[in-house]
């Protein structure tokens, strides 16, 4: 124990001497969660569309005004014909066309109800979706208040739900999950990889594995001190979240702290498993990097959603550790869900880090090559 | 007690060690001598159990690197050749942290590094990586010491380190051994050879001789001259041209040179060197060293192997 004791300690100066890489390492998720919470927004705001008004009655002025009104969208042109819509939409002069029907407001009073059609540029498929999504969320809406009363109950139930959670339709709130879960993973993989893989490179290893140092000694005592550091970097990323983003953090804060805990684990485990595969310092890196960012970008349902996933890739997505930790946080921050509507994903972290430790365990050389 | 029986080991398709047989006694200060890229690295991992021969076994006090490899681990001190401690930890801290990975303090041990570990103690709070290169020797020697092993290796200690701290080094290896440890210890510097009480020639993974110092060197059984004269390129390519001249290299100063049947024919060469008009060449006897040795030992079983 003592062994362990002092590997730990000898671990924590390195971290604490290499004062360049500290500063990058506290100061590189601050950074990240502020440059991705502005640009990641998918929040829409006084988006340019067109209007092919061809009532021109009272009821299509005044479901205009009501876009206009909104703040989402901005009319950026009035369009005449068909050319014309389909030419402005081509320039990219709007983003999205609204075609009002002729006699809009006569038939909005009958029975069998009238068609306003949404012509988006899908050329930006998830902004086009979400650009119709507000539309029509504003247009059924204008509808139960001018129409005919009964058809209110038809406003489409999912409509509804997306934006109970998200009034404001805040696209930032849904990032941050997504944020902390790629930038913790990147982070403790990456820098327990490296920091075994430097040893191997340094030669100091030959000298560990000569030592009586037993191979669970030496991958618990690199990780240990990592805990602390990737703690931290998860309380800075939720802090900016909730304080600068105003993300809402509706549920415990015990459960989110045990979430994190168990993905910073989870995580440390995988740089432990990717340094035990790889030879130099560059190797690791890369592996972290490829073999990480781009599944928590792409199949973690950070930015795309998973249902619109082909079923391979959907498949693959349930492999992916930040997606479990993307449903837990939101289900903590955003439902105030309490342990019965996250100990799947708690149970799918255990197995994970379980795995990785034991192959890492099983993985790690007692010689060299 | 160290046995090493007929060990190889392939890289692919390079043979590193064929067929390496040895016997280091207790309490003994042996030496393996080779230029680099001979071996070296390789047969002492493969004795401390970092790597697995591909032939052959390695014994060391009953126990085999290779099945046994924790006991081993216990009773063996390795200093790597590359310095492999670490560099961001200070002096002090490093001789602590090995102390306390192998399971003992730096005060139980005290008197076993006393010596090494005084000359560096005034930088005790230096971090390791702003020693110069003899200071990190000696702080090397000092952690792979301090859990009193049983046996010593010592990858090319001295590879890169001044002639003063060199040989304040080899004095330490004296001491160690006067105390028990048995030392194995390898370097290309062949006169280094003489302060080891037995060594092993080796080259491309053959051992080419193993004996006492004194004996390699007689080993040499003939008689050896020194050349030395104005243009020495000049010197070296009509000595060889000489037909009784059996070899000769550039050594120092001077050319070494032996004749066929070790024979003396010193007048016939400085005759025929004049002729060809290089004046003022003096050749005298000289005693071989043991890079003599090596070099005519090598230019043998080079012969040998075609």
């Amino acid at each position: 124990m003592k062994k362990l004791w002092v590997f730990i300690k000898k671990e924590a100066i390195h971290i604490i001497r290499d004062k360049r890489t500290l500063m990058v390492l506290l100061i590189m998720p601050l950074a990240q969660i502020l440059i991705f919470g502005y640009v990641i927004t998918t929040e829409i705001n006084q988006a340019r569309i067109g209007i092919f008004n061809k009532a021109n009655d009272y009821a299509g002025y005044q479901l205009v005004n009501r876009l206009a009104a909104s703040g989402y969208f901005k009319i950026g042109k009035m369009i005449d014909n068909p050319e014309e819509m389909e030419a402005s939409l081509r320039k990219g002069e709007v983003r999205m066309v609204v075609v009002i029907p002729s006699e809009f407001g006569k038939r909005q009073a009958e029975s069998s109800g009238v068609e306003v059609q949404l012509v988006a540029d899908a050329s930006e498929a998830n902004s086009a979706q979400m650009l119709v999504n507000y539309a029509r969320s504003i247009i059924t809406r204008f509808d139960a208040e001018n129409g005919l009363s009964g058809r209110a109950s038809e406003i489409p139930v999912t409509i509804e739900t997306r934006m109970f959670y998200n009034p404001a339709l805040k696209g930032v709130f849904m990032s941050v999950p997504g944020i902390m879960a790629m930038i913790l993973i990147l982070i403790s993989a990456m820098m327990t990889s490296i920091s075994i893989t430097r040893e191997k490179e340094y030669g100091s290893m030959e000298i560990l594995l000569v030592s009586p140092l037993k191979p669970w000694q030496i991958i618990v005592g690199k990780v240990a001190p990592y805990i602390i550091l990737s703690f931290i970097n998860a309380v800075t990323i939720l802090l900016v979240g909730i304080f600068i983003f105003k993300v809402p953090m509706e549920g415990s804060w015990w459960w989110l702290t045990i979430i994190n805990i168990l993905y910073i684990l989870l995580s440390l485990s995988l740089g432990i498993f990717i340094s035990t595969v790889s030879a130099s310092q560059m190797v690791a890196m890369f592996i972290s990097l490829f073999a990480l960012l781009l599944p928590t970008v792409l199949l973690s349902g950070f930015i795309y959603p998973i249902e619109n996933m082909p079923v391979l890739l959907r498949w693959l997505s349930s492999i992916m550790p930040p997606r479990y930790y993307i449903q837990a946080v939101k289900s903590i921050m955003f439902k105030a869900g309490s342990f019965m509507s996250i100990w799947k994903e708690l149970l799918i972290f255990a197995a994970f880090i379980v795995a990785f430790m034991a192959l890492s365990i099983k993985n790690f050389k007692v010689r060299l090559s | 007690m160290v046995t090493v029986s007929g060990v190889s080991k392939y890289f692919g398709n390079i043979k590193a060690l064929r067929r390496v047989s040895f016997q280091v006694e207790e309490g003994e200060l042996f030496g393996v001598i080779g230029p680099d890229g001979a071996g070296k690295s390789t047969l002492f991992r493969i004795i401390l159990s970092l790597l697995l021969p591909d032939e052959g076994e390695v014994c060391l006090w009953g126990k085999s690197p290779v099945a046994d490899y924790k006991a081993i681990r216990r009773m063996v001190g390795y200093m790597p050749g590359k310095f492999s401690l670490y560099e961001d930890l200070t002096v002090e801290e490093n001789l602590n942290f090995f102390a306390a990975v192998f399971g003992t303090t730096i005060k139980e041990n005290y008197h076993l590094i006393k010596d090494i570990y005084r000359q560096i103690e005034p930088f005790k709070k230096r971090r390791a990586g702003k020693l110069s290169g003899g200071m990190k020797q000696k702080l090397a020697l000092s952690c792979a010491l301090i859990h009193k092993p049983k046996l010593l290796v010592l990858d090319e200690p001295t590879t890169g380190v001044d002639a003063v701290s060199r040989s304040d080094f080899w004095e330490m290896l004296q001491k160690l051994k006067n105390a028990g440890i048995t030392v194995l210890v390898s370097t290309p510097y062949m006169d280094e050879a003489s302060l080891c009480d037995r060594v092993a020639l080796i080259q491309k993974g053959h051992i080419l001789e193993i004996s006492t110092p004194d004996a390699v060197t007689q080993g040499f059984g003939k008689q050896l001259f020194g050349v030395a004269g104005e243009n020495m390129y000049k010197l070296l390519l009509h000595c060889r041209k000489f037909y009784r001249v059996e070899s000769v290299y550039p050594f120092g100063e001077e050319l070494h040179l032996t004749f066929h049947g070790g024979g003396d024919w010193r007048e016939e060469l400085i005759r025929y060197l004049y002729e060809n008009g290089l004046a003022n060449v003096r050749i005298r006897p000289i005693k071989p060293n043991i890079e003599d040795r090596f070099m005519s030992l090598m230019s043998i079983t080079e012969k040998e192997n075609g």
